[in-house]
Parts: C-alpha cells; structure tokens; sequence
C-alpha cells in the first residue's frame, strides 16, 4: 500500500522533475558564458593557456588589481556614473514634467503632442545615430559628455512618458482638485504631490534610463574622441581590441566592469521588471 | 437695478478671471512640456529632416553640400549586394526570433508558472543577460566561441565526441550567423519570458482551473485557454522583438565587424561603416533614412493590422 502510495506520487511528479530538469540545463547555458570570463580572469596568463577549465584553486587576483591600479579604469567608471546619473536625473524630471501635462492638465491639441512625443518608438538611437551626429556636431557637443548625456535623455523620453502617462492618470483627480482649493498651484501639485505619489513609476524609468545609459555603446562611440572622456562600454571595447589575446587581463576588466550593473541590477529588478511590463501584459 | 449692473460686473470680472486662468493654464502647460518638446525636437525629428536633406547628396561631411546627386544614393542602396545581404540577415534574424526565440520563452514561462518554487530565481538569472552590455555580452561569447578548443569552450565540448572537429565558429561565412543568433537568443530570451510571466499573472487562475474541471488536460489548458489569454502579450513581445532586431550593433559590430567577407552584415553595421569609417555621409544618411522607413513601416502595419500596442494604453 504504502510503496503503492509512493510509485503515484512520484508518477505525478515527473512533469514536475522534467521542468526542473530543462531549467536548470538552460541555467547552465545562461550562466556558462559569464563564468568562463570570471574563471579566466582569477588565473594568471600561464594558467589560463596551460589548464583554461579547471577551477581558479588558488584564485589569482593579481589581473583584478593590475586594473584597479590603472587610473584609466577609474576615469571610465567616474565617466559612465555621471552619464548615468544625469541622463537618470534628466529623464525622470524632463518626463514626469511632459507627462504631468499629457495626463491631468486639459489643454487643446493634447493628444497631437502626446504622439508626437512617444515618436521616439519607432526611431531607436541605433537607427538614428548618423543624424543625430550631424546635429550634435552641429552644435558643438562632440567629444563632451553633454552631448552624450542629451542624446541618452532624448532617446528615452517617449518610453518615459508613455509608462508615466498611464500612471498619472491612474491617480484620481479629487486629490488634484483638493489640492487647487487648498490653493496649490499646478506646479505645487506636481512637485509636491504628483511626484510623491508616483515614486514606484518614476523608479521604474530611472531604472531603464539608467540601464540603457550605463549600457549604451553606440552614442559614446560615435561622440566622444578623447580618451579621457570615454565611457565603460566603449573602454572595455578598445581593452579588449588592445588585450584581445590575454584572457585573463581581459577577463578581469569585464568582470570589473560588471560589477555596478549587476549590484544596480540586484536593486533596481523590481522597478526595472514593473517598468518594462507595463502595459504589455494588459490584453 | 443696482443689483443688475453688480451682477455684470461679477460675471464681467469672472470673464476676465477667467481668461487669466486660461492663459495661466496655457502657459504652465508650454512650461511643463517644453523641456522634453525641445529636446525632442533637436535630437530627434529635426536630425531626421537632416538627414533626408544629406541623403541626396555625395558629401564627405566637410564642408556644405554641393554635390547633388538626387536619388543617386537610394539607387545606389537598393541595388548594392552587401546591403541587400544586410537586408536578408536582418529578416533571418527577425524569422529567428519570432519562431525560436519567443516559442522558447513562452515555453519557459509556462514553465515556471505562477507558482514553481525557485520561480523568482530562475526569472533573476535568465533576465541576467538582458542586463549586461553588449558590448560585454560580445567579449564573453567571443571567448566561448574561439577557434582553439584550448580556450573556446564550445571547441571543447564538441571536440570531446570523437570525429568532431573545432570550428572557427565566427571565421567561418556559414556558421556566423548561426553564431550570432545563438547569442542574440542568449541575450534577449529572459527579456520576453519576463513579459509572459508577468502577462500570466494578469490571467486569473480560475479560467484555467474551470478549463481543467470542464474535462480539458494540461496541454489544452495551455493551448486554448493560457495561451490565447496571452495573446496581447504575445503581439507586444513580437514587436518589441521585430523592432530590436533592428537595432542590434554593438554585438555583431565588436564579434564580427559584418564579416567574415559581409557574412553578418546587418544594416546597422552597414550604416555605421559607410557613416563612421569611410566617412561618405551623405550615402550613410541615405541608409539611415532607408533604416528609419523600415522601421516606420514596421510600426505602423503593427498599429495598423494588429492592435494598437499595449503600452500605449
């Protein structure tokens, strides 16, 4: 009876043991690449050609700290974090300000600029560099981080607006109409009310400007000269174009190179995944 | 009397009132929109004329334009083999996507379900990639695909079945694209699964569980209840999916250049070469304007035939 009791369980279990099988397999798959660059880069460059699968016993730190040591790393890192933290800053202040218009001022021609603003959908960065170049350099902005910092920030307006757009409007209008006949003004409702009660949204497009800038190849690289003003993803190109043979230095330098995105990442995931589903998961 | 002429004078004072209020209104609305209208405007729509202006030109991007060549370039685009192969490498990419890539998530999804313990691991680990740059996402699979099973692990582990021979999996003009999709899927999979699960948590439990006590078993639950339920889901993550494609760079650009001989050329790698490299902007502002109707294209047949997307609310 009791082994009976047992055979039926296990029985309805193999879906279960299947699924867990296929994902773990695709686990494995995921994280094979990522522990490659991070096993090569704790072995020293003999030990890497001599034996590249075995396990880094004892670790080698020394390619981390060779790197940590090189003021040109440091001078990526502080690029990036302040491209970053200004396109972060910038999206969230110049979007929640559109969409506080789009959504709870009434004014003609509204739907007209709503569109025009999430425009922005169809012409991704990628596909409007050469364009955006021309005027950037136009300007003046080449081969300064303002120029990068505006691009990133006008690139991520239209997904901005549209995820605040839907939630200022979810917010309901007696508390705006509340806060008119306590005399606030609607620059007061915004800044004191609207973005107080929006913090999870606006932590949702903080967090996916700040992955696309800290990420973003393509703008630095077509913008930004001198060495000096080079950001993390276009030094970690031009590192591994210079190392590309030695595994283990180059290894150690994306692995560096990571770390701020996946702690950012670690975070952010709620905000990250909750702004990158919104809307898509109605229907 | 007096109260008529006092009455007028409210209503003629509220009138006034009134028209300042609007005009108020009006030019907080102008204040509040105008940071993202301009900058907008100059990064995004007046570039964009630019271009198109540019794009009838043969201009070395020194000095004013003056060589007209009208729709010399466009002709130029349409009948060159590498773009059109750019092309065709664009849309196998596209096919790939949306019959592996987003069958594979959707499965993986449903997988993981609503309930499965772990489930929020899983979902940390696979949306993992999704995260890391391209740039460093390149680097990584560069290594894994070397040509020296010494240091590439995947020579390695096909040259443990005996007979196999190491490949120079990027080197070679009939396995790099395959390479490249392996990567792309790689990247992007987590990304779409993410959506489903979260579609799957819009869809309440019940209508599942109805279908099973109305006789259905696991597979037909999945595939006339889950799976139509998803199906706004599934047209958002198709688009995004069709519209990423086409913005792949930096990861073709650092893996492959385009080659080896255009063998993964795609049309941003393309674009960048003829802009960046050789400089003829003039042609490169044509493939950009080629690049930006695709992509407008695009949009507006999904908005058109499909549904409006769904974040657009």
């Amino acid at each position: 009876m009791d082994s009976r009791h047992k055979k039926i369980s296990f029985r309805r279990n193999i879906p279960l043991i299947v699924k867990y099988i296929i994902l773990s397999i695709t686990l494995i798959i995921v994280l094979i690449p990522i522990i490659m660059i991070i096993n090569g880069a704790l072995k020293t460059r003999g030990e890497f050609l001599a034996h590249p699968y075995s396990l880094p016993i004892p670790p080698r730190w020394e390619n981390f700290i060779e790197i940590l040591k090189m003021n040109s790393f440091w001078r990526l890192v502080l690029n990036s974090f302040l491209v970053t933290s200004a396109t972060t800053i910038g999206t969230v202040f110049i979007c929640s300000m559109a969409a506080f218009a789009t959504a709870r001022i009434r004014f003609r021609g509204k739907n007209f600029v709503f569109n025009f603003l999430t425009l922005g959908l169809m012409f991704p960065v990628t596909i409007a560099i050469l364009p955006v170049y021309l005027v950037v350099r136009q300007i003046g902005l080449i081969d300064n981080l303002w120029g990068v910092i505006l691009v990133h920030t006008s690139f991520q307006l239209s997904f901005g607006v549209i995820i605040l757009n839907n939630f200022f409007k979810s917010i309901p209008s007696e508390i705006q109409d509340a806060s008119h006949i306590d005399g606030c003004s609607y620059f007061g409702f915004y800044w004191h009310i609207l973005l107080r009660l929006s913090r999870p949204a606006l932590a949702s497009v903080a967090a996916i400007a700040a992955v696309f800038s800290w990420n973003d190849l393509m703008v630095p690289l077509v913008m930004l000269n001198s060495e000096n003003l080079w950001t993390l993803p276009l030094g970690t190109m031009q590192f591994q174009g210079q190392y590309g043979t030695n595994w283990a230095m180059v290894g150690a330098f994306v692995t560096l190179s990571t770390i701020p995105a996946v702690i950012l990442y670690l975070f952010i995931q709620r905000n990250l995944i909750s702004g990158l589903t919104a809307g898509s998961i109605k229907g | 009397m007096n109260a008529n002429i006092a009455k007028n004078n409210i209503s003629r004072m509220s009138l006034v009132k009134n028209k300042f209020e609007k005009l108020k209104s009006r030019s907080t609305v102008l204040l509040f929109l105008l940071p993202a209208i301009v900058l907008f405007s100059i990064f995004l729509i007046y570039p964009i004329f630019r271009s198109v202006y540019y794009s009838l030109f043969d201009w070395k991007g020194f000095g004013p334009a003056v060589d007209f060549v009208g729709l010399g370039n466009f002709i130029r685009i349409l009948t060159d083999e590498v773009f059109l192969k750019a092309l065709v490498n664009g849309l196998i990419i596209v096919v790939f996507s949306l019959i592996i890539q987003l069958p594979l998530a959707l499965m993986l999804a449903l997988m993981v379900g609503r309930k499965l313990r772990g489930r929020g691991f899983f979902r940390t680990v696979f949306f993992m990639p999704y995260i890391l740059s391209e740039v460093i996402t390149a680097i990584m699979w560069i290594l894994i695909f070397n040509a020296d099973p010494k240091r590439g692990f995947l020579n390695a582990i096909i040259t443990l079945i005996p007979g196999v021979k190491a490949q120079s999996w990027l080197g070679n003009t009939s396995l790099v694209l395959p390479a490249i999709l392996v990567v792309l899927t790689w990247k992007y999979f987590g990304f779409h699964m993410l959506l489903y699960m979260a579609g799957l948590q819009n869809i309440p439990v019940e209508t599942e569980e109805a279908a099973v006590i109305d006789g259905a078993n696991r597979y037909q639950t999945i595939t006339h209840v889950t799976i139509p339920l998803l199906a706004g889901t599934i047209r958002t993550s198709a688009y995004l999916s069709v519209l990423g494609s086409l913005q792949v760079f930096a990861l073709v650009w650092i893996m492959t250049k385009g080659g080896p001989v255009n063998a993964s050329e795609l049309m941003s790698t393309y674009m960048y070469r003829f802009s960046f490299i050789r400089f003829e902007l003039g042609y490169g502002s044509a493939v950009a304007i080629v690049m930006l109707l695709i992509s407008l294209t695009i949009s507006l047949l999904y908005r058109r035939f499909l549904v409006q997307p769904d974040y657009l609310g």
